[in-house]
Parts: C-alpha cells; structure tokens; sequence
C-alpha cells in the first residue's frame, strides 16, 4: 500500500443521485484519489436525495426533510460503528453540498423547527445537529494543500486551469467555502498539482444557467459561451468544477454552443478530482476521461500528461 | 420626620410602563411619608414649582424624588430643594426610569413592583439622611486638544485666544490633519491649503499653545481637574535649526510612496509632509532610512550620512531617540478625525486589482498636482465615480451614510470638469448613485450647477467593475434605475467614493480614555441632541470626525462647541461635588489606629481627644472611597452621603415588597462606572434580571465584608459588587481592598454552605452593557433559590464576629 | 403610454403575502439596483430584479407575470450583495410559490426532448422540476 505511513481515516461520504448516473467518472477518481491520501469515504447506508436545490421558502419546512434523515444517517453510522466519532458528511457535488447544509443551518439554528421535522419522522431516531457538513474541498483545504503537493508523482507543470466556482460552493455567505467575492480555495487546490491556477478571470462565479437546461437550452448555451470565453481570454486550457450540473454545461453544452457558432473553440473541463487523480498517478480507468464531452486528452497529451 | 414622596411620568417614558398612581399610593402608605404625588414632568418648571411649595407649606423636611437617575437630573432637583428651603442632601432620587421602566418596558406589572421598592429604598434612605454642604473641586485652565486637524485646531485657537493654556498632541509630522489632503473645498471652491494654512500658522504663533507634533498620547490618568497624559514625542532626527533648505532630500537615496499624498507621488526618507508644514521642518523616517536602519542593526553608524553632509546649519542627528513627556490637563478634547474605508473590501470593485480603480482621496492630490503644473497622472477622458463604497452597506457591516461623499463626489467632477475646459478639453463623467444627499447650505445648488456642467447623475449602485487586460479601461456594470436598463459602461479611470470611519488613533485614544462608541464605530456623545459635544466622561469632550461623519463647516463649528464647553467649566474653575467625607462617630473610637495605615491618601491621624487618643479626619484630602471604614472594628468610621445606616436602610427597603418566594440581588455600584452603565443599559432599554436592586456607592470599598454579610442576613439573596477597571478608577487602592473583603465573605458562605458565588465582584467599564446583562441575569439565577431564616441568622452571627481572631487588624 | 397605478389594500394584501412566504422585509428594499447589474440573467428578464423588488413593495400582481421570476435559479449573487443584507432568490421562489400553489407550473413536461431528457443530470431534471412545478 502506498499510504501505510499514515493511518486511513474513515468520512461518512454522501454521493447524491448524480455521481451514481451521469458523473460515475466523478465519484469514482474521488474515491480513489483520496484513497491514495489516505481517506476512506464510507458511503451513507440507504440515503435519500437531498433534494437538489434548497427551499426558500419560508413556510414549507416539509421540504426540508430530505436532507434531515441523510444526517440521521451519519448519526447512526456513529452510533453503529461504522465510522468513529466522525460526523463530517463528506460531499462531492456543489448541489448537494449547498442543499444540505442550508438545511443543516435552518434546523440546528431553530430549536421548534428541528422539533416539527423529528415528530414527522417516526421510523428514525431525533436528528441531534451534530452534523458538519463538509465539501471535499473543504477536507482537502484541512488536510493541507502541502500535503497533497507533497504526494503529488505527476505535476500538472504549466497547465492553465480556470477555477470555476459557480454558484453554490460560495453563496450564500452563509454556507460558502471561501469569500463569494475573491475566493481562493481552488486557485490553491491547482497550484498544489503544479498547475498554473487562471487568476481574476471575471466568470469564476458566475452562474452557468443550473437546471434551466432541461427547457430554456438558449439561456445555458449563451451563459456558457460566455464562461468559456472569458476563461480562454484570461489564457486557461481547461476548466474545473466540482458540479455535475455545472460540467453538463459547461462540456456537453459546448456541443451545443458549436452547432450554432461553427467558430466557436471548445475547451475541456474536469471535475476537480480528475486533475487530483491524475496527479496522484490514477489511470485512464479511474479518471475516466471517456465520458468527458469535449475529450481532454489532446490537451494532456500536449501537456506531457497523457501517453 | 416629614417626607414627601413625588413621582414622575416622565411625559409616558415611565408611566407607560409603570403605573405610577399605584407607586405613588404605596408610597402615602409608609411611615413619616406626609405626601405623596405623581406628576407629568418633575423637571419642568412647574413641576419644580410643585415641589418647592410643597416644601414651604407643608415643612417637609425629607423629599424623595422618583423620576430618572440621579446622573441625569439629581443636580437640578437638589437646587429645588434648596429653593424650598431644605438643604439639599435631604433630597434622594429614586431612579425609576433607568433602573427600572426602560429596562422592564416589556414586563410592566413587574416593573411597577419593583418601583415601588425603588421608591421605598429613597425613602428608608432620606430617613437616615443629615443636612450637608457642598464641596468644591477646583479647576484649572490647562486643556488637552488630542488631534491637529481643523478640529483640533479650530479648539485649540478658541481656547488659546480666550486666555486658555492648551497642549496640542499631533501624532503626524505636521498639523493640518485630512483638511490637509483635499484639494479643493465645497461648496465654494476655496483651495483647502489657502484657507487652511493660515490657521496652522497661528498655532505657534499663539503663545498659549504647546504644540506636540509627531507625539502619541500613550496612557492618561486622572479626572476632571487633574488628568495626567503622558506622551511619546517620536524622534524626528531634526532638530529645531532646520530651515527647510531641502538640500537633503535631494541627496537622499530612498524614494518612498508619500502617505500624505496617498502615494499618488513618492517622497525621501528624509522629507517635508507639506511644503506648507507646521512646525516647517524636515524630518527622518526611521522606517526608511539607511543610517538608522543599520544602527538599530548592527550598531554600524556610518551607513549613508549623505543628508548630514549636505545639511548647512547641522541640524541632523541619526542618535536622537523618542521622549515621554507628562502633560497636566483639566480638561480634554478629542479630536482625533477620521479613516478613509479599505476599498479592497469590496473586491467587486477591483482596487488594488485594476491600475484604474483609483479612490476619491487620491483623486484629490491628483488634483492639487495637476493645478499646480506637475507631473501627474491622467484621467482620462471618461471618468466613472461609484458612490456608497463601505457606506450604507449591511454587508459590510456599516449601515451609516459618511455624509461627506456625495458632496466630494460631485466636488472632484466639477474641478476636473473645470480644468479641462481650461485646457481646451472635454470629459465624460457619471456619477453612479444610490440617493443623492446634498443637505449643507449652498450644496443643492453646488450639485445644480454641477450638473448645468454636463457631469451625469445615474441613479443606481453598480455591481462590479471589470478591466480590459490589454487596454487596462475599467468597465463599470449597473442598473440605471430610472430607466430600468442596464448599462455597461467603458471607462478610463473609476473613482471610488470611500466612506469614513473612526480613525486608528480615535480607536487608540478611545480605548484609552474609554469612550464608549455608538453602533456605527465613531466616538458616542453625551446625548445626540443636548450634549453633542461631551462625552459621558466629565470634562472630556469631542469634536469633528471622531464623532461620526461630517464635512468642514460642522467640524469646525463643533470645535468651536467643545472649546466652549471646556471654558464652561474652566471659567467657572469649580465644580460642586458631593461632600462624600468620612467621619468619626467619636465616642465609637477605641483608639487602636489600624485604619491609619489603610487610608490611601493619608488623610487619617491619631490626635487625643476627650477620652484618649482618637482618629481624626482631614476632610481636605479624604478622596471618600470609605476604605477605612472596612478596617475599623468599632464601627467608628463612617462616609457622608453613604452612612451604614443609609446603605441599609436602602437594602431593607429594596426587600420590603418581598413575597417568601422571590429572590433579591442587591447591586452595589460605583457611581463612576458601575452605576452610569446601569443607566446606559436602562436608556439602551436592554433588558435584565428584575430581581436586582441597585445601591450606590462611591466605590466598592464602602462595601465593608460586615455590609455585604448584613445585607443577605437582612434578606437579600445575592449580593454583587461592582466597580470600575483598575486604571479607570479613581480610588485605585478599592480594587484589592473590595477583593479581599469578597474573598474573606466568600470563604463564610461556603462555610456555611452557601454558594459562594451568590456574591460577585466585577470591574466594569461603562461600555460593557452586554456584559452587565449577562452578569446581572447570572447572578440572579445562581439566587434564584431563596436562603433560609436559618443561613442568614448565621451570616448575620459571622456579621458580628468579623474582627475576632486574626482577623483583627485586616 | 405611461401606465398608472391605483393602490388599494389588495397591494397591501400580496405584499404581506409575498412577505410572509420569502420571510423578506421587502419593504426595506432601497433600490439601488445593485441586484440587477449582479444577475447574470438580467438580460433574459422582462423585468429586472430591482423592478421586481419595487413590485413587490408595491404589491403589484403584475409582478407575477414576468418571466423574471422563473428565470432566477438562485445563484444567490444579488444576496450577496445587496446593502440591505435581501434575499431576492427568497423573493422571487415567493413569487413562484404563490404561482405554484394554484397549479400555475412554468414548464410543460411533453416538450422536454426523450433523448435529451435521458442524458442530462438527475440533479438538473429534479431542480428543474423543483422550482419550476413545484
């Protein structure tokens, strides 16, 4: 094993609806690569989708549920043995990070509203609020961005990478990871791979269009010719996000983009834990770079990442 | 005795709370009480007419008024007593207000209650009261002005020219303070140096003004009449032969950016900080210069002595160091102005990021350089200003509109208008607002005309600003909400409108002096209608920017205000305090002399009186923090104004309205900080325990071990003893004597197995009202459960055998 | 043509209304328009985010009628800057809220393409119908 100088640390791990469809290559480089670092995620037994995007409103605590018996879940994994005192619920997707912490917010933060969602549950023990919710970057960030550097066997030397935020990995401040409005978690996260991080550029956090793919295309395809514009004049090579919905739209919707602009040049985008992977020396078969849209490898093969 | 008992609504602000007809009853129903009213504002004139006939006609010769605090209007009711014909130390003020209805506005039956225990605490007191004369605290005509802006030089010539001695701190090289920087003034276009600089050239013309420059107050001590600054004056490493020749600057080797001009242009390490300075002379930056560098290093003394060959009249010493010099004062003014908003705090706005995002500030020295002919940078021709940056802004945390930047805004867009046409050219600006706020005389018709000029006005706050790489141009993304329509906007230079905020050195001298702050971080008034130059310190005063935001002709009108006030005091050269002296019960005397020592003004000696020898007094140096009195075993010392049997009178009388199940604190607070933060928190309408009665003392060493163990076995439940912070006090030897005293009472109830944390001493600042809060709810709910007849017959025995053993002497 | 407003406590009604389901004090809006140049879809609106918050303060129920208000996915970037610390996402899921609450859904399920349905993410699928059918 590579990482017997250090012992596995266990995380109670939430994949959400995506990562077992569409952003398999997602979950699977960060399974593994944070293996390499010494991490086993424990996946939640029988979780429920968090349900995508946080409820504002203020009156239908109903929607609400969801996400509280996902954490009752990480207290029973404690109170079984499954992980030690460990109440991070690692997640991977920006959407289901948000969506679950806003939750976690809203119940820990109103004592009768924690109430009203544990006498609606009857085949689960109360929800006590221990739970941290926590994104992988914010595990990677407490672990020490030199640590990582420090296993890294293939340096992304020279690689521009743009640092998409989107949305929900920074607003609201609130559940954010980082300052919504000059955050620099990722910029941190490339330079540990050896990648050269794209500093500044204006579309870092700008909102890719979400789920309005699914009936207003026009709004997505606009909105993200405009992300991967502003990226390639700023001099990235690719972009990273931690959102499957985002990378739909970012990569398959360039497909899209080309359709209506034959000039248009599309650009690769990983899931931040593709880069991770490949650095720690991950293969083809992990990273899964197939169900990539727009195929990166060109792009690492001129790097010198990529046989 | 006759006592009449009076009770204010206070015009709703108590009597919406507390049913003051009932308080008044109750207090009809109480022994010597002749009579007894309510009425709708004591203070006024015909309420003051009420009482002081009262008092003819009907011989009272006890007045208890139940109204505000005694800091509030104890004064002027002691003057109607006298009106009447009583002395006035037979007066007492039941602070109902304060302590009772703006604090317990939401539980108004528990109010009432307790002001009726209020009531009858002044009433058990006044009972026990002994007609007494005032005293005199001399004052002196020595004035500390800390800050050498138009503030503080407005207050400094004011007091100066009226025969005042005043002692000018500076902590920048140079007088002239923000005033300095602009370059221009609204509403009328007066260059600020041409109108400014007069004015700092007659400070050391003036021979009443001390003027410390490159100096920092570093600690201060003391009161009203006798305050003590001692201050840091920072090596300049030239002394005062230096003529300005600037011969040595021209040799100097080190450029730096130049922070009075907002590092638009660079100086030397050995500079001017105008070419207009007072005192005008040059100066080293220690920071930056080679030879000091090194010797502060290594101890190598030859390193560049460039400027001090050069240098004609010798004036240059590298081995100068810092002095600390002590300033009497007797009274202070603060006016230590203003910091501009850090606009990398909103990093949607890019300065600091974009070369082209510049702040209003450096616009004016842009300016100022631009007008007189040098090299300077260019605007360009479109020119964008974003106003409300760290104004107005929850997510900031600063809700205040600075007052100021709407005017300067429009100020900058006219002169760089007007130059421009000078030059033949023309520029584009817009000015991108939330609400325009032109309020000052003559600003209305600045911004009309501003306008009639062809600056734009678009009403809306932008969201960001982002920069072309290549070309560097800024563009400015908002909502014109007028038309509802966005705009995105090129620009050659963006000019951030910064807000105010309380300068480093006012949170520095804040600190020090312990002023408190409002919400929005500046310096708090008195009062913000009737006393909006003092601070709840006496004889310290503010004035200008300190105080929040504000332009010139108010800042030097408040200056002028503080220098006034200052005089009121000073011109007068008294103050009337109250004669808190303590006193001999001369038969009680035993001679033994232990309290001697203890005295931490010596004001005590042994002489022989008619039965041998006996302690006497000397009134004119007693301070009347009632130490002694702890250390007597006799029970022979006592304090004027705050006798034991006053101080008990008052605890029986706050437990009076007590039903077996209710629990009482009693608060024992210092006058100087404990009790004045009661009243902040009552006016603050915050909340807390209404099981707590306040007592005041002069300082928490009245509060004797045998006072405090009386006071639970007279019924109380928790006693806490509050006072000020050991630097802020007045009777700093209090604070360890109170210490031990808790100590030695806190050992009896864990022995007589109470908790001992039913007592709490604690040193308050007078800002501290969350923490008074939470003090007093703590303590109340540690007494919630009532003591025993049983626990306090024995606290009541421990009360009495104080001094036996050992502990005789203490 | 300029329209013209008549107020009556029908506008008070809907703005309590409004109020009540996003818990904004929408009263407190200042607009300064901030909200709407920080929208990346402001271009896609017929009425800007400000003009919608203005709406709502008024009680207008011709608010309702905008596409601004499906068109809004919370990205949340008006909140985090707004001087007034609103939630506008809090606002406009108001909005659809009371649109949704009397079966008014703002996506029709047979135009959504079979072949493109089976390749977008779950996530977008479940948002989607989330804010847009309630």
């Amino acid at each position: 094993m590579e990482n017997d100088k250090t012992e596995t640390v266990k995380i109670p791990y939430f994949p959400g609806c995506t990562l077992k469809t569409t952003a398999k290559n997602f979950e699977q480089s960060a399974l593994r690569s944070m293996e390499k670092l010494g991490v086993e995620m424990v996946e939640l037994p029988k979780w429920n989708c968090c349900g995508t995007v946080s409820s504002l409103a203020s009156d239908d605590l109903m929607k609400h549920l969801a996400p509280v018996r996902d954490f009752i879940r990480v207290e029973e994994m404690n109170n079984t043995g499954l992980v030690d005192n460990e109440y991070r619920m690692l997640t991977l997707c920006s959407m289901c990070f948000n969506t679950l912490k806003q939750t976690n917010i809203r119940v820990t933060s109103s004592p009768e509203d924690l109430q009203s969602v544990n006498q609606f549950m009857y085949l689960e023990k109360d929800y006590e609020g221990k739970v941290d919710v926590t994104h992988l970057f914010e595990l990677l960030d407490s672990m020490g961005f030199d640590t990582i550097a420090e296993r890294v066997v293939r340096s992304l030397d020279g690689l521009k990478i743009a640092p998409y935020y989107g949305c929900l990995l920074l607003r609201p401040k609130s559940v954010g990871i980082d300052n919504p409005e000059n955050p620099s978690i990722i910029e941190r996260f490339i330079s540990s791979l050896g990648g050269s991080p794209v500093m500044n550029w204006e579309a870092k956090s700008r909102c890719c269009g979400s789920y309005h793919t699914v009936d207003n295309k026009a709004i997505v395809i606009k909105s993200v010719k405009g992300i991967i514009e502003n990226a390639r004049e700023f001099g990235a090579e690719t972009i990273i996000t931690s959102c499957p919905l985002c990378a739909f739209n970012l990569d398959n919707r360039q497909e899209d983009i080309m359709k209506e602009f034959p000039d248009f040049d599309p650009m690769p985008v990983f899931y931040f834990t593709q880069l991770l992977g490949l650095a720690l020396g991950l293969g083809d078969e992990v990273l899964g770079l197939d169900d990539n849209c727009i195929d990166p490898r060109p792009l690492l093969k001129r790097s010198g990442l990529y046989e | 005795m006759k006592i009449g008992v009076y009770v204010c609504h206070c015009g709703g602000n108590i009597s919406e709370v507390v049913d003051v007809e009932a308080v008044s009853a109750y207090a009809g129903e109480q022994d010597e009480v002749v009579l007894h009213k309510d009425y709708s504002h004591l203070c006024s004139d015909l309420g003051q007419k009420l009482i002081a006939e009262d008092i003819k006609k009907e011989g009272l010769d006890g007045v208890v008024v139940s109204a505000c605090s005694h800091l509030f209007h104890g004064e002027t009711f002691k003057k109607v007593a006298e009106t009447g014909g009583l002395n006035p130390f037979m007066l007492e003020m039941a602070n109902i207000r304060e302590h009772c209805a703006w604090p317990h506005s939401d539980t108004p039956a528990a109010a009432t209650e307790k002001a009726k225990e209020i009531v009858q605490m002044g009433i058990e007191k006044v009972k026990k009261n002994s007609p007494l004369k005032p005293l005199k605290l001399s004052i002196g005509k020595n004035v500390l002005v800390i800050g050498g802006g138009i503030a503080g030089i407005q207050a400094a010539l004011d007091l100066g020219d009226a025969g005042f001695h005043v002692s000018l701190v500076e902590q920048k090289a140079t007088i002239g303070g923000r005033m300095a920087q602009l370059s221009r003034t609204f509403p009328t276009n007066d260059c600020a140096a041409c109108i400014l600089g007069a004015k700092m050239s007659d400070i050391p013309k003036n021979e009443n003004i001390d003027l410390y420059t490159y100096s920092e107050v570093e600690a201060v001590t003391g009161y009203i009449g006798s305050f003590n600054a001692k201050i840091r004056r920072k090596a300049t490493f030239v002394d005062d032969s230096c003529v300005s020749c600037g011969l040595c600057a021209d040799v100097c080797p080190v450029s730096l950016p130049d922070e009075f001009q907002w590092g638009v242009i660079e100086r030397k390490a050995i500079y001017q900080p105008l070419d207009y300075a007072v005192p005008n002379k040059y100066l080293i930056d220690e920071s930056a210069c080679l030879n000091i560098k090194a010797r502060k290093k290594s101890g190598n003394t030859e390193v560049c002595r460039k400027c001090e060959a050069v240098c004609p009249r010798d004036s240059i010493h590298f081995d100068r160091e810092d002095e600390i010099k002590e300033i009497p004062a007797d009274t202070i003014i603060v006016a230590t102005g203003y910091d501009v908003f850090d606009a990398k705090q909103k990093p949607e706005y890019g300065y600091g990021r974009f070369k082209n995002v510049m702040i209003g500030p450096e616009v004016e020295r842009v300016i100022v350089h631009a007008g007189e002919g040098r090299p300077t940078r260019d605007l360009g021709k479109r020119i964008g200003f974003i106003q409300c940056v760290g104004s107005r802004d929850e997510q900031l945390g600063r809700e205040y509109c600075s007052r100021v930047c709407c005017m300067y805004a429009t100020k900058l867009s006219q002169l760089i208008t007007h130059m421009a046409t000078m030059n033949g050219q023309e520029k584009d600006i817009y000015v991108f607002y939330t609400d325009m706020r032109t309020f000052g005389k003559g600003y209305e018709e600045y911004y009309k005309d501003t306008m009639k000029m062809g600056v734009k006005f678009v009403r809306g706050r932008p969201a960001e600003v982002t920069e072309n790489p290549e070309t560097g141009k800024v563009t400015i993304k908002v909502e014109d909400t007028l038309t509802r329509q966005m705009m995105e906007s090129e620009f050659d230079t963006v000019v951030l409108s910064v807000g105010l905020q309380l300068s480093e050195g006012g949170n520095r001298i804040a600190e020090i002096l312990k002023l408190p702050k409002s919400a929005d971080g500046f310096l708090q008034e008195a009062h913000p209608k009737f006393r909006p130059v003092d601070t709840q310190t006496e004889g310290v005063f503010i004035a200008g920017t300190a105080q929040g935001p504000k332009d010139i002709p108010d800042t030097v009108a408040q200056a002028s205000a503080t220098a006034a006030r200052a005089m009121r005091l000073m011109v007068k050269g008294v103050m009337e305090m109250e004669p808190v002296k303590a006193f001999v019960h001369t038969p009680l005397c035993d001679g033994c002399a232990v309290c001697v020592d203890s005295c931490p003004a010596s004001a005590l000696s042994m002489v022989e009186g008619g039965t041998g020898r006996i302690v006497e007094i000397n009134e004119s140096i007693c301070r009347g923090c009632g130490l002694c009195i702890g250390t007597c075993h006799s029970d022979a010392l006592d304090l004027h104004l705050f006798t034991t049997g006053q101080l008990l009178g008052e605890v029986k009388g706050a437990l009076s309205g007590r039903k077996g199940h209710e629990h009482r604190v009693i608060l024992f607070a210092d006058t100087m900080c404990t009790y004045k933060l009661a009243d902040s928190v009552g006016t603050g309408k915050k909340a807390y325990a209404d099981s707590v009665r306040i007592i005041r003392v002069p300082s928490s060493s009245r509060v004797t071990a045998k006072l405090i163990l009386e006071t639970f076995a007279l019924g109380a439940d928790g006693v806490f003893i509050g006072d000020c912070e050991t630097k802020s006090t007045p009777y700093p030897g209090s604070i360890p004597f109170t210490g031990k005293n808790v100590a030695v009472v806190k050992e009896i109830l864990a022995l007589a197995g109470i908790n001992p944390e039913r007592l709490m001493f604690f040193q308050f600042a007078t800002v501290m009202l969350p923490a008074f809060v939470r003090l007093m709810n703590t303590i109340s709910e540690t007494a919630a459960e009532v003591l025993t007849s049983a626990q306090r017959k024995m606290l009541s025995e421990k009360a009495g055998t104080l001094f036996e053993g050992g502990s005789r002497g203490r | 043509m300029a329209g013209k407003i008549v107020l009556s406590h029908h506008n008070i009604d809907f703005q309590k209304q409004i109020e009540k389901i996003s818990g904004e004090k929408i009263t407190s809006c200042d607009q300064c328009g901030v909200c709407s140049g920080s929208c990346p879809f402001t271009d896609e609106m017929e009425i800007t985010p400000s003009t919608m918050m203005k709406m709502s303060q008024l009680g207008l129920p011709e608010v309702m009628e905008a596409n601004s208000i499906w068109i809004c996915a919370s990205c949340f970037n008006c909140m985090a800057r707004c001087p007034r610390g609103l939630d506008l996402s809090k606002v406009a899921e108001a909005l659809r809220q009371i649109s949704l609450r009397q079966a008014v859904d703002s996506i029709t399920i047979e135009n959504i393409d079979k072949e493109e349905a089976a390749r977008l993410p779950s996530i977008a699928l479940v948002g989607a119908f989330r804010k847009l059918t309630g």
